[in-house]
């Protein structure tokens, strides 16, 4: 059985953890950069400022965003692998250690606390850890940064079963005029469909890892559902880039950069959505070990 | 447009020539205030950790400054949230806030009545902003962490004029 240790994992996860806070994905900043040459006036002002603001980030090595978020840990297990505890008591413990390890060596901010005292955890921890055994003997590692003045714009609903395409893009609009200015657009969207309100909830999380331009395999074995989502993501992102929000909320074309959708069956009595929104600062970084 | 270039504390004379939609540079002293400061500086207005009268509180949380930095990244947070605290301090003499995003009816309304200013920052370009932050200094609640109260001493810190004193709102003036 193939072995991993302990501290490489908490190395790992801590390097991830101010990568992604000091770093944007080359795709986003492409996608940026785009948008920057389509648009005038104020929106393109604020685009130009973004891009300027990412290359200080890498060039000063500081967090793009004072809100260097709640991190959200995405742990892909083979089942062939060994994993050395060490001291630790669990796979759990270790990923806690690398996150605390990364927001203290990396100077980036600690914003978690207890939701009632409002007592601050000292160290960014606790990160939401989520995992899944697969076949093999890999370890991946995604770690997503979220930023709460984008996550409180984060909206579900139990539709009716017979909503539709139609209910769901109702929706999704009305979720994102909502937000309007609030969660620093150009916006990110990550959209569930499907299963139970934690499963939509979950899938619209996962949606935000994916690449702004994306060619994937959404539903094996069921032909047309591809297609299908690949139009509503497009038709979606065409119509909020219409709501005229724009970068900042100043106006514009470039409303959101990206709409991702993942989809799961769901219950014949229902259509669960979620829309989970990113800032334009949509943080994600991975690893396979 | 030109971009004019102003000073804190403010006056009244200055408040005046500036129009929603204007670009600014700000210099002088700023102070750092976001969710549980307004808390607590609204639990007891009359024990304030600074005299309001013409200043400007900047919504901000910080990152901590790494070794040979003044600040970490610095850049502004979501404003709706401080709209519940603000027409109070205003009233109490402050001048401005710089935030990012819209306003409630209350908050416009107050800047109108009492004469201020809203400015807006551009979201997610905090290392952008610290750069133009030439000192900090840590004054109050020091238990809230990177909510704690900062005073900042800025220069030529590039902002939007996002509602003037006669009440006009940058996001609206958007919509129409």
């Amino acid at each position: 059985m193939r072995k991993i240790s302990a501290e490489k994992i908490i190395a790992v996860i801590s390097r991830l953890c101010i990568q992604s806070n000091c770093q944007i994905n080359e795709d986003l900043i492409t996608s940026l950069k785009h948008a920057r040459g389509k648009e005038q006036g104020r929106a393109r002002m604020v685009l130009a400022s973004i891009l300027k603001n990412i290359k200080i980030a890498q060039r000063e090595k500081l967090p793009v965003c004072q809100d260097t978020g709640m991190a959200i840990v995405f742990l892909e297990i083979g089942d062939k692998l060994k994993i050395d505890l060490g001291e630790f008591l669990s796979l759990s413990a270790l990923v806690q250690e690398g996150v605390r390890r990364g927001y203290q060596s990396g100077y980036l901010r600690k914003s978690i606390v207890e939701p009632l005292s409002r007592v601050n955890t000292e160290d960014n921890t606790p990160a939401i850890i989520r995992e899944k055994i697969v076949a093999g003997n890999r370890l991946k590692i995604k770690l997503l940064i979220k930023g709460f003045g984008a996550e409180n714009m984060a909206k579900t609903s139990m539709l009716r079963p017979d909503a539709g395409e139609a209910g769901i893009k109702r929706f999704t609009l009305d979720s994102v005029k909502k937000a309007g200015s609030h969660p620093c657009p150009p916006m990110v969207i990550g959209i569930g469909i499907g299963g139970t309100m934690q499963k939509a909830v979950s899938l619209a999380e996962e949606a935000l890892l994916e690449p702004v331009k994306s060619k994937r395999a959404y539903f094996r074995g069921c032909p047309g559902l591809k297609s299908k989502i690949k139009r509503l993501e497009e038709e979606l992102l065409r119509e909020i880039n219409q709501l005229n929000i724009g970068p900042a909320g100043l106006g514009g074309e470039t409303t959101a950069l990206s709409v991702k959708i993942k989809t799961f069956p769901t219950h014949i009595a229902g259509l669960p959505v979620a829309v989970n929104i990113s800032c334009w600062a949509n943080r994600h970084q991975e690893i396979i070990l | 447009m030109k971009t004019k270039r102003i000073f804190a504390p403010l006056t009244s004379e200055g408040i005046k020539k500036l129009e929603t939609g204007d670009e600014v540079l700000l210099s002088g002293i700023i102070y750092t205030a976001r969710d549980a400061a307004h808390q607590r500086m609204t639990k007891n207005l009359k024990k304030l950790p600074f005299d309001l009268k013409g200043q400007i509180i900047y919504y901000t949380g910080p990152t901590p400054p790494p070794p040979g930095k003044i600040i970490g990244s610095c850049g502004p947070t979501t404003s709706y949230r401080m709209d519940p605290y603000t027409p109070s301090l205003l009233k109490l003499g402050l001048k401005g806030t710089i935030g990012k995003g819209e306003r409630s009816q209350e908050v416009k309304e107050a800047i109108k009545r009492y004469s201020a200013v809203y400015f807006i920052a551009f979201g997610g370009c905090g290392a952008l902003y610290s750069q133009f932050i030439k000192k900090t200094t840590l004054i109050a609640y020091l238990d809230l962490g990177c909510e704690s109260i900062l005073k900042l001493e800025v220069e030529d810190f590039p902002l939007l004029v996002g509602i003037d004193a006669c009440g006009r709102d940058i996001y609206q003036q958007q919509k129409t």
